[in-house]
């Protein structure tokens, strides 16, 4: 019977309770979606990295890492392909030779990385073929063909057909110069990404370099689903032990090779919950000032209960489940909400084109998809219900502190 | 035999720049099936003796006794159960709970009490009977009449099947006709159920009705008739 006055109570005023369950609702809706735009971008982020260019999973060989030269590669590539491909889990692998070098145009020149590819195994790991925006992804069988990103043919003013030179270093230590013919131009959601990696077919790098066409310093592991990352590495560090003791080889998962990602994810998490207890604490100044009006209007009929013999526990018990179907009735329509505005935006998206490039510029896609997790909707309700608990103390202080033979008599 | 006993009772109020004597030196003894008025000027001390009886208050100074039992030898939490097996409260505003029903404020104490749903059911539809509001059950307090309030109200109090019942100027937000019908409907459960009532007020049309008239005048028993 106390639930049910406590129920039929929180109905008294109906416009003061429907106006604090709004800013409640209102409330988390703002920080839910908040919080769910904020990890959708996070996501992508990661999402794109690793469908681009990162994958889950490479392995290199150890002194690459320090030190990007030609002559730290990897033994047996082939081999190990193959084990990776049989392993549960692994979608698709790839077989790379990467070379850091200079880019050259009539204009200017910059840095970039040559990523010598095998086309069709390529677009197995990575959508880069998805990404071309003129030109095309290595259609014909010709020689030295190139795909570079927008960002780099815009600063070395180039365009689908024209002449790339690109100076590298050789096997033997010398500086090898080629000329690549752009076929393609491609565009992330990466602009650092797009100004810097060039693509071209493997055996034309081979050969730029003097190495053997077999010759491989990375290979790209795609999983069938990014949670499967920990437990796929762990199984190619097992399968790969002798060699990683030896110091030929490292296993590193998209997290070691971009740990700015998952921190960036993480801090992204962090500071949005941080928003939404920040909302919900000032929430509950609102409960407490609602509750404690309600208590105040109620002197005489508290008075009574006391007077009759209601025991403070339960007196307290009614205050604040009364606090609590308040501060739930607003949790679940700003939860449903929520669940609802992310579910729409987040199959739609959110074009956010108008302020795109600065977001390219930092990995962001200009497209944003809201997302999180159902296990953010438990605890964000969890954390309503500690609001509404830590919201009745005061008011139901407050009542426990009447006098009953004054509080009968108290004038409204 | 006795169902109510003070001795030497004295209540003062020091708030004030004197202090104030709200009882002084109350020695009252209520028999069990009386029909008490304590009645008096405002400001005499009917409504702390009523509290101080009721152990809604603590004395300055003397003792209240319910059958032998002396309440001053409670703690806080036993007074509050000894209140809510022991004795009925009729409040002069009437104090139900707008909410709830006629019918679920009756049944409200019981169920604080503990009392099982169908004694609940069936109590309340008695007590509802003998106040005359068998067919206002389901009325929301709002919905009735300020008289038919304080009959809610009385039945409440004995909802509880209370020692005796404690009521604090139970009609004086009452018209004459509804004085008349609740102090018919009081009387008739003090005869036919030996029902204890103590009440205060001072409303002469109710004082002629009292089968005792106990008079206070600044916190002391001037007369008892």
């Amino acid at each position: 019977m106390i639930f049910s006055i406590a129920w039929k109570n929180v109905w008294r005023n109906k416009l003061r309770s429907l106006i604090i369950i709004l800013s409640i609702s209102l409330g988390l809706l703002g920080g839910i979606f908040y919080l769910a735009f904020a990890n959708g971008m996070a996501q992508q982020q990661i999402n794109t990295s690793i469908k681009t260019f990162i994958t889950n999973i490479k392995l290199h060989n150890p002194n690459y890492l320090i030190n990007h030269e030609i002559i730290y590669t990897i033994a047996n590539p082939e081999e190990k392909l193959k084990i990776i491909k049989a392993t549960d889990g692994v979608k698709a692998s790839t077989l790379r030779l990467i070379s850091p070098g200079m880019a050259s145009s009539a204009i200017t020149g910059t840095g970039i990385f040559l990523n010598g590819i095998y086309p069709k195994e390529e677009i197995n790991v990575s959508d880069i073929n998805t990404k071309i925006i003129k030109g095309s992804y290595f259609e014909s069988e010709l020689k030295n063909q190139a795909l570079i990103g927008e960002k780099l043919a815009n600063k070395l003013n180039i365009k689908v057909k024209s002449k790339l030179v690109v100076t590298i270093q050789n096997a033997a230590g010398d500086i090898s110069y080629g000329a690549f013919r752009v076929v393609g131009i491609y565009k992330t959601d990466h602009s650092a990404f797009d100004q810097l990696q060039v693509f071209v077919r493997k055996k034309d790098l081979s050969k730029l370099i003097g190495v053997d066409e077999s010759t491989v310093n990375e290979i790209s592991v795609l999983l069938t689903h990014n949670n499967l990352t920990k437990s796929v590495k762990e199984k190619l560090k097992s399968d790969f032990a002798d060699e990683i003791e030896s110091e030929q080889v490292i296993v590193r998962s998209w997290d070691d090779i971009q740990p700015i990602l998952k921190m960036l994810n993480e801090m992204t998490i962090q500071f949005s919950m941080i928003f939404v207890i920040i909302i919900l604490v000032a929430l509950s100044f609102g409960i407490i000032n609602t509750m404690l009006m309600a208590i105040m209007e109620r002197v005489r009929e508290i008075g009574m209960l006391m007077a009759i013999g209601m025991n403070k526990l339960k007196l307290f018990l009614m205050i604040l489940l009364e606090t609590v179907f308040l501060s739930i009735t607003g949790g679940v329509i700003g939860l449903s909400l929520s669940f609802i505005v992310i579910e729409i935006t987040g199959n739609s998206g959110i074009d956010l084109s108008i302020v795109g490039e600065g977001l390219n510029s930092m990995g962001y896609s200009s497209f944003v998809y809201p997302e999180i997790d159902n296990y953010y909707y438990l605890l964000i309700g969890l954390l309503v219900v500690v609001t509404a608990l830590f919201a009745s103390v005061l008011p139901a202080r407050k009542a426990l502190k009447f006098n009953p033979a004054e509080a009968v008599r108290h004038d409204v | 035999m006795s169902i109510i006993r003070t001795v030497g009772l004295n209540k003062i109020y020091d708030g004030a720049a004197v202090p104030v004597h709200a009882t002084n030196d109350v020695n009252l003894s209520i028999e069990v099936g009386e029909f008490t008025a304590l009645v008096g000027p405002s400001g005499c001390g009917k409504t702390t003796l009523l509290n101080l009886i009721g152990g809604l208050d603590t004395p300055t100074s003397g003792e209240v006794f319910v059958e032998n039992t002396n309440l001053s030898s409670f703690s806080g939490k036993e007074l509050i159960d000894f209140r809510l097996k022991n004795i009925g409260f009729v409040f002069q505003a009437y104090n139900l709970i707008p909410v709830l029903s006629a019918r679920e404020n009756v049944e409200f104490i019981m169920h604080l009490q503990g009392t099982d749903k169908v004694e609940r059911k069936s109590r309340v539809e008695e007590l509802l009977l003998k106040v005359g509001l068998k067919d206002k059950m389901d009325q929301r307090p709002s919905a009735l009449s300020g008289g038919e309030q304080q009959r809610v109200a009385v039945a409440r109090a004995l909802a509880s099947k209370p020692k005796f019942v404690l009521a604090d100027e139970p009609t004086a937000n009452l018209d004459s006709a509804a004085t008349k019908n609740l102090l018919d409907i009081m009387l008739k459960l003090n005869e036919d159920d030996n029902i204890t009532f103590v009440f205060s007020t001072h409303d002469s049309r109710v004082m002629k009705r009292a089968r005792r008239l106990v008079t206070l005048d600044d916190g002391k028993v001037i007369s008892d008739e």
